[in-house]
């Protein structure tokens, strides 16, 4: 009897024990706040590769040779300790790995979060839409999600499409007019001298800006890295690090379209 | 004052809802929201039909149950509860959209009346404190330091409506259960299950189907305690913290 009593005691401090938790990466990965995590983590990854790329790009105005030798040298970075060109392949392998989490991890937050708000209301709260704004009662609260937190889910989808094409188009030469591998110089030109080449960068580097602007602010939310009294720097830095790549960015098809380099 | 009230009728959990639309006269500015909806009541059982079905208790604006999404806005156009919201924030003549809490894991029970028994289930994942039962302890007993009691009580200020899942495009209870780990995560008392009472409570509030947080700050707007959205990078760090730990 005594025994049974003991058994029963055991079993139900085994069923109230709080050890038994999945592992650190398993946390993360199977809750909504942890794969914001994963989301925030890879989406920082990304952004900062894209300053150096940013940064990178702009020796575009220094002349052909400048820029040629620049692609050159990125594929010899690390030697003789990396062979030719591993530490490209390692930068792209990290930057595969960033992507795919990010856009996974959205994918998945994004089919639950519509599940879980299946009904629209019948009137849109005024907020949300601009041209009903402009009716609402003197007392209404103002300040909703902003344009770029409500295109976060296009941008992205726009973005993705973006680094296909753009892939196809200056790194395998699969799309680009001139294709001629190891000249990236006369590459760039090439594509930027065609409407649809300017047309679909342009596009896609406000859609960064946007998507930059929400995610880095963003980010530092998920990370638990914002406060109050951190708000401010936070919001400036995104706009900042928003503006900064799409004017950078952007920089290079005006200037081939005007002219400045050709 | 003379409305026009679109008013989303439902039998119950299982029926189809519709948008009814009624007329109500002779309502005073001084009216709140709810005495405008019993005014609509009577009418509509002086008449045979039956009266709209919504929560309400305190009417004080303290108790959390009154929860009507009023104009696309959670709990209406002012930073408040629905009872505490008065008929001269309309005007005469406007037509006036009133709807139920709209999110997968807030089901309609009738008419206006939803089942927020998740936020319950929430709490009863980790929303409490280890405490000997018996007398009341000496208050100084244990010091809190009065910054972690100011971020304490502020958390503390949520009434747990809900104004925050119905106004999130996502559905979200992010606000409601950060303010929950918040208010006693911060404080010497809540501190044994600090770590297990973060993620036991995100772990039921995925589970009851809520959706997960894009900071759009809607839940932060309409909620009428005005908790903090800061209150949710909070808990995403306390998430990770205690990830790292494994509770």
């Amino acid at each position: 009897m005594e025994g049974c009593v003991l058994t029963v005691g055991l079993m139900a401090a085994l069923d109230t024990r709080t050890d038994r938790r999945p592992s650190f990466a398993g946390l993360l990965w199977g809750s909504t706040v942890g794969k914001k995590t994963a989301m925030a983590v890879s989406g920082i990854v990304m952004l900062l590769y894209l300053v150096v790329h940013m940064l990178g790009n702009l020796k575009i105005f220094f002349g052909a040779g400048t820029f040629d030798g620049y692609a050159a040298w990125l594929r010899t970075i690390g030697e003789p300790f990396l062979h030719h060109e591993w530490f490209l392949w390692i930068a792209r392998v990290v930057l595969v790995a960033a992507v795919v989490t990010h856009a996974v991890a959205a994918y998945q937050l994004s089919r639950r979060d519509i599940a879980a708000r299946p009904v629209k209301y019948a009137r849109p709260s005024p907020g949300r839409h601009p041209r009903w704004r402009r009716f609402a009662p003197p007392l209404s609260r103002r300040r909703r999600a902003s344009y770029a937190t409500r295109t976060m889910r296009w941008g992205g989808i726009i973005l993705g499409l973006f680094i296909v094409w753009h892939i196809l188009d200056l790194t395998t030469l699969t799309v680009n007019p001139h294709a001629a591998p190891g000249h990236p110089y006369a590459n760039v030109v090439a594509t930027f001298s065609t409407w649809y080449g300017d047309v679909i960068y342009i596009v896609a580097m406000l859609a960064l800006g946007l998507h930059v602007r929400h995610g880095f602010w963003s980010a530092a939310q998920t990370l638990g890295a914002g406060s109050a009294a951190r708000d401010r720097a936070l919001k400036t830095t995104a706009h900042a690090l928003a503006l900064l790549l799409t004017a950078g960015f952007i920089s290079v098809p005006v200037a081939v379209m005007t002219g400045l380099v050709s | 004052m003379k409305l026009t009230l679109r008013v989303w009728r439902q039998k119950n959990a299982d029926a189809d809802g519709t948008m009814s639309t009624y007329e109500v006269d002779g309502i005073a500015k001084d009216m709140s929201f709810l005495e405008m909806l019993d005014t609509l009541n009577e009418s509509l059982i002086l008449s045979g039909e039956d009266p709209v079905a919504f929560d309400h208790d305190c009417r004080e604006g303290i108790c959390g149950a009154c929860s009507l999404v009023i104009n696309g806005e959670a709990h209406g156009p002012e930073r408040t509860t629905t009872c505490q919201l008065h008929m001269r924030a309309f005007s005469d003549g406007d037509t006036i959209d009133i709807e139920p809490w709209r999110a997968s894991a807030f089901p309609v029970v009738k008419d206006l009346v939803v089942d927020r028994g998740a936020f319950d289930r929430i709490i009863q994942s980790g929303g409490y404190i280890t405490a000997p039962t018996g007398a009341a302890p000496e208050a100084h007993a244990t010091a809190v330091p009065k910054p972690a009691a100011d971020t304490a009580f502020e958390h503390a200020e949520c009434i747990g409506c809900g104004a925050c899942v119905a106004a999130c495009p996502n559905g979200s209870a992010m606000l409601f259960t950060s303010a929950k780990v918040n208010h006693l995560g911060v404080l010497p008392q809540g501190a044994p299950e600090r770590e297990s009472r973060v993620l036991d409570m995100v772990e039921r509030m995925d589970a009851e189907g809520f959706g997960g947080c894009t900071l759009t700050g809607e839940c932060a707007t309409a909620c009428p305690k005005g908790i903090p959205l800061f209150s949710i990078t909070r808990m995403n760090r306390e998430f990770v913290r205690a990830a790292r730990k494994r509770g």
